[in-house]
């Protein structure tokens, strides 16, 4: 048994070690040791937990089984998952820590008295509304996170479903949720804590099949936040810092990340929230300017030829670069394209893939030093000077008409100039616009050579003439 | 008067809040995967919620509906910490710095 005080200054302890870790991502050399904190900030809440209930009989066994359980899965889970999965991987996880928040709240709500929260039937009020606000953010995440777990993995279309009225339905269910809870401080009647969790349930689908395919990684980071958001509901209730700490934390971190993404494609929050793209009213705008275009088309030989003749090349991945698996063999495009002189440096959208950091993970994974990547911001004006842009699986990132056409869709989203450089090479499996829906000018430029085949089979076939 | 100590929670919560803003926009963008997946493994501490709802109570009947939850709750928040942590832990492992020639 440790008492109570002592029990707190540990939680602080490992909060601290939490804002450590995510400090140590400032850059890669320190991010290792931050993991190696983080680590040790929950060995340490849960060690002292354990301590302070001091209960050692049958429970503490079950406690220790259930936790190799799932420890287990876990890093099971974290030793197979390819790098190219991910996203899915992440709003997998996300679905469980709000579950969890759930679990946790049902728990303090049938047996109050555990935490010091008054009597089932006599909770306290500010208890009430802690336990019903996270229990409720909980669920949204946990069908939110299940519904971009599903579009992610392709079980589930990309596209947005959408039907009249939904904003306004929405918005009446949240309203039911805020006055239920009012209901419930006022009568404690167990039955509408349920019915919150029922609706919140249903509010975390609604929120998230409208959202279109190219939109997830906003989705993404805005799940990873409420996760953290629903982790304070439930440290206030339980009137723990470390979760109080992590969760404000957690909630800021995918708040911003989400706000950064919305950046990379000019478009508000509520934007992304309320709909697609790739609806309706855009495809009008991009049909009527839809005549027969001639197309330069080439093949792998001539890209060798174009690159191994050129001084600097930079590569634009894309999501259909995670899609093929095609990182690899860009690897050794890049290593032989080197061994001939060639400066080679990679450029990266911010919203590239379909998570935050996403297509650096992918070229991580295939040994490229990160030293060698950039960000929009830092390699954009080295377009002009350079000979070759290959394209990779990306599309609207290197649209030059967002920059031109005030009536595109994507008019004012930050991209990449790809057609500054001397030539472009473009690996795309056809025509066909992007998620956007968008028709990429780039496609017809007299710069622009085609290779239409799938990014790792191209790829392969230029290692090969080179 | 004493102050509620809420008040107390609450501060700590905003100034969190705070910290965790200016710590989020030092990362670096090319670790934004990363630090999802190790944000999402740090708010698995809900774990400790987790178990003092599994342990608590009578030591006799340990399975109650609220233990129950607790249970369950170990399992979900366990696969996420330990997931979490080790799959940051493998993808921080391929970030490499160019071997040579060092800018």
């Amino acid at each position: 048994m440790i008492s109570v005080n002592l029990l707190a200054v540990f939680y602080l302890i490992s909060g601290v070690l939490f804002i450590l870790a995510l400090r140590g991502l400032s850059s890669p050399e320190t991010s290792r040791k931050g993991n190696f904190y983080g680590i040790i900030g929950m060995a340490l809440a849960i060690g002292v937990t354990i301590l302070s209930v001091g209960n050692f009989s049958l429970g503490f066994i079950y406690l220790l089984i259930f936790l190799a359980i799932g420890g287990s899965i876990g890093a099971f889970i974290a030793f197979k998952i390819p790098m190219t999965a991910m996203p899915e991987l992440v709003a997998g996880f996300h679905s469980l820590v709000g579950l969890a928040a759930v679990f946790v709240a049902i728990s303090a709500f049938i047996n109050p008295g555990v935490f010091n929260l008054g009597m089932p039937g006599d909770i306290k009020i500010a208890s009430l509304v802690e336990m019903s606000l996270g229990a409720a953010i909980g669920s949204i995440t946990f069908t939110g996170s299940i519904i971009a777990f599903l579009k992610l993995r392709g079980i589930m279309s990309g596209s947005p479903i959408t039907f009249s009225g939904q904003h306004y339905l929405n918005l009446a269910l949240g309203i039911t949720i805020l006055l239920l809870i009012f209901y419930l401080c006022k009568t404690q009647l167990s039955l509408s804590f349920w019915i919150i969790i029922i609706i919140s349930l249903l509010v975390g689908v609604l929120l998230i099949i409208p959202i279109g395919g190219a939109d997830m990684p906003v989705v993404i980071s805005m799940l990873n936040s409420y996760s953290g958001w629903a982790a304070a509901g439930i440290g206030f209730t339980l009137e723990n810092t470390a979760l109080i700490i992590t969760g404000a934390l957690v909630g800021s971190s995918g708040a911003i990340l989400s706000y950064i993404m919305c950046k990379g494609m000019n478009r508000s929050f509520f934007n992304v929230i309320l709909g697609g793209w790739g609806s309706n009213e855009q495809e009008t705008s991009s049909s009527s300017a839809k005549e027969q275009k001639p197309v330069k088309n080439g093949n792998a030989d001539d890209a060798a030829f174009l690159m191994k003749n050129a001084s600097s090349v930079i590569i634009v991945p894309g999501y259909g670069m995670a899609v093929a698996q095609a990182q690899h063999a860009l690897r050794e495009m890049v290593d032989a394209l080197k061994k001939n002189g060639v400066k080679v440096s990679y450029a990266i959208h911010p919203v590239a893939g379909r998570m935050p950091g996403h297509m650096n993970v992918l070229l991580a994974e295939a040994n490229v030093p990160y030293d060698e990547v950039f960000e929009l911001e830092e390699i954009n004006n080295d377009f002009a000077n350079c000979d070759v842009a290959y394209v990779i699986g990306a599309n609207d990132v290197t649209n030059p008409v967002a920059k031109t056409d005030p009536q595109s869709p994507i008019y004012g989203m930050p991209v990449l100039d790809v057609e500054k450089s001397k030539s472009v090479l473009f690996v795309k499996r056809s025509l066909s616009p992007g998620y956007a829906g968008i028709d990429n000018d780039l496609f017809y430029r007299d710069n622009t050579l085609m290779l239409f085949a799938d990014a790792k089979k191209m790829t392969e076939e230029i290692v090969k003439s080179l | 008067m004493e102050i509620d100590p809420f008040i107390f929670r609450l501060s700590i919560f905003i100034l969190s809040i705070f910290i965790g803003y200016y710590v989020v926009w030092s990362v670096t963008p090319s670790l934004h995967t990363p630090l999802m997946s190790v944000t999402n493994a740090i708010s698995s501490v809900i774990i400790v919620g987790a178990i003092i709802a599994a342990l608590a109570g009578n030591t006799e009947n340990i399975f109650e509906t609220a233990n129950i939850f607790g249970f369950m709750a170990i399992v979900l928040a366990a696969i996420n910490i330990f997931g979490g942590f080790l799959v940051t832990q493998r993808m921080l492992a391929m970030y490499k710095k160019k071997k040579k020639d060092k800018k």
